[in-house]
């Protein structure tokens, strides 16, 4: 083929799909004009309440690195359906789970949060972990005037009209443990965390507050998620001499962490470590004897409360005797209650009508009884702070009078200035 | 025109067909027949497939096994997401993750990316700067091979690595997310999202279109000899370095401007879209479809991408060993794609079809 007959078909060739792209352009950009002028979303609901059955998403990762984590969470949400329908439903309507996999990839979440939604047209989504699937959901869950009800402690500062927050939000945990720390005279502290955001944020807050405790910061290191080499760092701790370590870190890390920490001498008699990710699942995987050491959450297996010894029960005949239940199985187990008690008391499943009638509903939860918010869609809960036993549970060692009203953008603290 | 087109023309124009069809099928036949929800998920897989195209070029007509693909794709994509989170922040307006996780203050060099003009640009310009110098600098010293695709393996991990650590400028580990509108669309409503699977496909297309053309050109003969043999180029007087590089550009713009649409399509880029694993599953996609045929790495990639999506809604537990056991037997039984299978199961009938026809034209028959 000669090279001038090369030239022109190249330019024919750029010619054509130029145009192509082009036309598509303006094709579509004409009739979307008025599209876009409505502003709003498809709010068009197709969930179908004449039947009765009614669908619920569960959208867990059972798949990739969170797995391990988020399985818990999708067996308890299991057992809360089961024990509904076996108590007759929800507004006579038995639970009909539609269980996806996240496989722990933000984009995944937001496929099929919206595959939920759109095509098999749930009344309500569960689930999510991290904060990246929980910002990777919000716009497809806002855009189709969906439910996701989200069971993990984070870093707050978010509040949707359509999520409901179940977890603890940063003045339900991280506060709480800040002002243990003061009453155990504690002065100089270090931070400890993964590299992504609920630590981050954490430690700004208590940054912020613990100047106004009076409590020296003397150091703040983070290492990324998939990291488990954290030697460095802990001799960074061990030079510091603090009276506390605040542990921030999150999944498979903290076992890196903890390694380290007593390898190089550091135990809970000398320097001892509250946590905020460490639970009943986590503690025995850590490889040490960790008894002593703190944690901050809002429910521990070992909590004295009727409700409670119900939920354990069930949870091991169901699952076997050797499964802990931990804070994230129980804020999940109590969301799907929460959700039950707010429809029968709108008697509607429709989004709006759940809005407004979801502020002032309560839950006799595991944890103790739990209030929404209907202005943040978070949870009122108490803050409890554990010490680890000999047989890798938590002993409750302080607790908030009161369950604590949630303040996702912290404004109630004079102290925070965002 | 003369009578009878040869064999040899009727070869050379036959992808043009396929590509034609293939362009039927995404343009009118998809958007009539799938839900929005599908059609979305279309979209992403057309990101996927722009870049899949490129590795086309650059792996299955170059030679060059580019695994971290995922770069440029995460270049685009983080670049058109600036842009969209500047827009969904309003003029004069700092980006909300900025202020939740860091001070407050915008870096400098995100104040560009407010203009929709340097953005687009950026999409192309980046890439081209950045595979041209790292290209240079790769094949004038001639390294290739293993050491080639180790070296771009390591360069999307490092890639996802320095987002991460950079969380009050790029959002770190959670990425940026929560766009409202593209280019002034509203990105929820459902025209729109139609508006943007139609761009995504139409960018598909013409990728398609070109790289059809430069296969056809003396520079993809060039690139298919440097791929053959190399040191034989050398002797004949033509620089290596220079044909693969421009294929290593190419490749590099294409899933530039794929990871650009896909920012707006998902609702968020992260470094998980960019880093190794990311990289690979787009190279699983190419070797799927058949690395060295022109349609097959679009379609390898979109099968990934439809397999990914249905096995998991199918299978919630199992669907990654599945996945898994698609690849290994596609490589062990079908070293060349799926895409060879047709021909293959074509030209035995077109064997028998041949004397069927010539003893009719005989009149051995009635």
């Amino acid at each position: 083929m000669n090279p001038r007959r090369t030239r022109r078909c190249a330019g024919v060739a750029l010619t054509a799909s130029m145009a192509l792209v082009l036309s598509a352009c303006g094709g579509t950009k004409t009739d979307s004009a008025s599209g876009a002028s409505g502003a709003s979303a498809s709010g068009s609901s197709c969930v179908n309440v004449s039947g009765n059955t009614i669908k619920l998403g569960f959208l867990n990762s059972t798949s990739g690195a969170m797995a391990i984590s988020e399985q818990t969470v999708r067996d308890s949400l299991l057992l809360a359906a089961d024990e509904i329908n076996a108590a007759g439903g929800i507004l006579g309507k038995k639970i009909e789970p539609i269980k996806e996999d996240g496989a722990s990839d933000p984009p995944v979440f937001a496929e099929k949060m919206q595959k939920l939604l759109t095509q098999d047209c749930v009344a309500a989504v569960f689930g999510g972990w991290t904060s990246a699937s929980r910002k990777a959901m919000l716009p497809v869950v806002e855009g189709n005037n969906g439910l996701l009800f989200y069971p993990v402690q984070y870093e707050g500062l978010e509040a949707s009209k359509n999520i409901y927050y179940t977890g603890a939000t940063t003045n339900q945990q991280i506060i709480p443990a800040m002002d243990f720390l003061k009453s155990k005279g504690v002065k100089t502290l270090f931070l400890a965390g993964s590299d992504y955001v609920f630590p981050r944020t954490a430690n700004k807050i208590i940054k912020a507050y613990a100047a106004t405790l009076d409590i020296k910061i003397v150091g703040e290191e983070y290492v990324p998620l998939d990291r488990d080499d954290w030697s460095a760092q802990v001799a960074k701790i061990v030079a510091a001499k603090p009276d506390f370590v605040f542990n921030t870190i999150n999944g498979s890390s903290n076992v890196g962490f903890i390694k380290a920490y007593y390898e190089q001498g550091l135990t809970a008699a000398t320097t001892p470590i509250v946590s905020v990710s460490i639970a009943e699942e986590e503690a025995p995987a850590m490889g040490v004897d960790l008894t002593g050491q703190y944690a901050s959450w809002n429910y521990f297996q070992t909590v004295a409360s009727p409700t409670n010894t119900k939920f354990v029960a069930a949870f091991k005949a169901k699952y076997g005797p050797n499964r802990p239940t931990s804070d994230p199985m129980e804020a999940a187990y109590t969301s799907l209650y929460l959700y039950k008690n707010i429809v029968e008391k709108a008697k509607s499943f429709a989004v709006k009508d759940v809005n407004a009638a979801s502020g002032g509903v309560t839950f006799d939860a595991p944890e103790g009884t739990v209030t929404i918010n209907g202005e943040n869609h978070h949870i009122a809960k108490t803050s409890l702070i554990g010490q680890i036993n000999a047989n890798d549970l938590f002993d409750v060692v302080a607790r908030s009078g009161a369950p604590i009203e949630p303040d996702p953008f912290l404004k109630g603290y004079s102290w925070w200035k965002p | 025109m003369r009578a009878t087109p040869s064999r040899e023309v009727l070869r050379s124009w036959s992808p043009l067909a396929g590509i034609a069809v293939f362009a039927v099928l995404l343009l009118v036949v998809a958007p009539a027949v799938l839900s929005p929800f599908r059609l979305d998920n279309l979209a992403k897989y057309s990101c996927w497939a722009m870049a899949a195209v490129g590795i086309g070029l650059a792996w299955g007509r170059g030679g060059m096994l580019v695994l971290g693909q995922g770069v440029f794709f995460g270049l685009g994509g983080y670049v058109m997401a600036m842009h969209l989170k500047l827009e969904s922040a309003g003029a004069g307006q700092v980006p909300d993750f900025m202020a939740l996780y860091g001070d407050g203050t915008m870096p400098l060099w995100w104040e560009p990316f407010r203009s929709s003009a340097f953005t687009l640009f950026a999409i192309v310009a980046l890439p081209v700067l950045i595979a041209s110098v790292l290209g240079y600098a790769i094949f004038k010293r001639r390294v290739k091979g293993a050491y080639f695709a180790i070296l771009t393996q390591a360069l999307a991990v490092a890639f996802a690595t320095l987002l991460v650590a950079t969380i009050q400028q790029t959002g770190g580990f959670n990425g940026l997310n929560n766009f409202s509108s593209f280019f002034g669309y509203n990105l929820y409503d459902p025209t729109n999202k139609r508006m943007l699977y139609t761009i995504a496909a139409s960018l598909l297309v013409a990728m398609l279109l070109v790289v059809f053309q430069l296969r056809r050109s003396r520079f993809g003969e060039l690139l298919v000899a440097c791929r053959d043999g190399e040191e034989r180029v050398r002797f004949l007087g033509h620089d290596p370095a220079n044909v693969k590089l421009f294929a290593f550009v190419v490749a590099a713009v294409m899933a530039s401007i794929g990871g650009a649409m896909y920012a707006p399509i998902v609702g968020i880029i992260s470094p998980t879209d960019v880093g190794a694993p990311a990289s690979l599953l787009l190279i699983a996609g190419v070797a799927l479809g058949g690395r060295a045929s022109l349609l097959g790495p679009a379609l390898g990639a979109m099968a990934v991408g439809y397999g990914r999506s249905t096995l998991s809604e199918s299978f919630p537990t199992q669907w990654t060993y599945f996945l898994g056991a698609l690849f290994i037997v596609v490589i062990l039984l079908i070293p060349a794609g799926l895409s060879s299978v047709l021909p293959r199961l074509w030209a035995p009938l077109r064997g028998r079809v041949g004397p069927a026809r010539r003893l009719r034209e005989s009149g051995a028959t009635a």
